[in-house]
């Protein structure tokens, strides 16, 4: 007997699961620039290119697994 | 008769977007299969306007300067000045910064410009969300990367990117690490980064607009929630625009980042 039935792609299952931690790192990192910047406002231009280094480092985890969930969706994985 | 209207854009709607959305039919039918040839599409177009933009815009902007820029003159100015100064000399120092400024301008107003026919009406897609166009640019700054590298230190170059400061008993663990991260991760991410924005973005305001379609064919209860929908469009279409400035902006930070690792002296 049937009760319930799910149906679609397990891919998004899988990219919620997979933002979890870039979107934990993400905020950590602008958490860090913005505590930065409060406490020596005068550096904020210096650090700024790191943090968007550090950013795009930590986002591009997110973003495989976009791509990878259109990737293997038609797989049966 | 609008209920009938809708319909008929519903039933042309492909729900729920999918990859097949990217490849838009040919421009000019060529060959066997005509409709789906892909020697001239819209992308196609959007690649060679891009080219034809830039080239002629800072031509033209910059035929005669004057000491007093005029306001093209003043726009064209600001941009290379930007990659130059905030990016370039920042994080090159002044020497290298003003060598690879020209390179790294190029390289930020053409991903610019590429991206931005994601949310120009008409064309609404970016090249950038085909991979060859990322992975074309990626190749071209890890060449570039790894040559001036090996300009600079010679064979050296291997010792100087994969040993680390570190003790001797922990250097079988980082080379390996050192050598995946330089020279198999960063192409990849760079080339993958810029394409999966672009492509979430659209994919998004595919997802936004598709759905109002569907929605308000769907039924009496759903149907008003496809205005919101659409209001959600116009809003996404201004994140995709910030999406866009800041990849433009974080691949040229990343390559000038990669080039100072191999023209730094030490680590």
């Amino acid at each position: 007997m049937i009760v319930a039935e799910v149906f679609g792609s397990t891919a998004a299952i899988g990219y919620g699961l997979a933002a979890i931690g870039p979107g934990v790192g993400v905020g950590l990192i602008f958490a860090a620039y913005i505590q930065s910047t409060a406490r020596q406002p005068e550096s904020a231009r210096i650090t700024q290119p790191f943090m968007w280094i550090g950013f795009a480092v930590v986002e591009v985890l997110a973003l495989l697994a976009i791509a990878f969930g259109f990737i293997w969706q038609g797989s049966g994985l | 008769m609008t209920g009938q209207t809708t319909t008929v854009l519903a039933a042309d709607v492909p729900w729920p977007p999918s990859v097949h959305d990217f490849f838009a039919p040919a421009i000019a039918p060529w060959g066997a299969d005509g409709y789906t040839s892909p020697w001239f599409t819209k992308i196609t177009l959007m690649l060679w306007l891009s080219v034809a933009i830039l080239i002629l815009y800072f031509l033209i902007s910059y035929r005669k300067p004057k000491l007093v820029p005029t306001k093209k003159q003043w726009i064209a100015e600001s941009i290379y000045g930007f990659v130059r100064n905030n990016i370039a000399v920042d994080m090159l120092g002044t020497k290298n910064g003003v060598r690879f400024a020209p390179y790294l301008a190029t390289l930020f107003s053409f991903i610019f410009v590429m991206n931005l026919w994601g949310i120009i009406p008409f064309f609404q897609i970016s090249p950038n969300s085909h991979i060859a166009f990322p992975i074309v640019l990626a190749v071209t700054t890890y060449v570039i990367f790894i040559v001036q590298g090996i300009k600079k230190h010679g064979a050296g170059y291997l010792k100087h990117t994969l040993i680390l400061p570190a003790p001797w008993f922990i250097q079988p663990i980082l080379i390996p690490i050192e050598f995946f991260s330089t020279f198999l991760v960063r192409p990849f991410s760079l080339a993958v980064r810029l394409f999966a924005n672009m492509f979430a973005g659209h994919m998004l305001l595919l997802v936004f607009t598709l759905g109002g379609f569907v929605m308000i064919n769907s039924n009496a209860l759903l149907s008003p929630v496809s205005l919101v929908s659409w209001v959600m469009t116009i809003a996404l279409t201004f994140l995709d625009f910030a999406v866009i400035a800041l990849q433009a902006y974080v691949f040229t930070v990343l390559t000038a980042s990669y080039i100072q690792g191999s023209l730094s002296e030490e680590h």
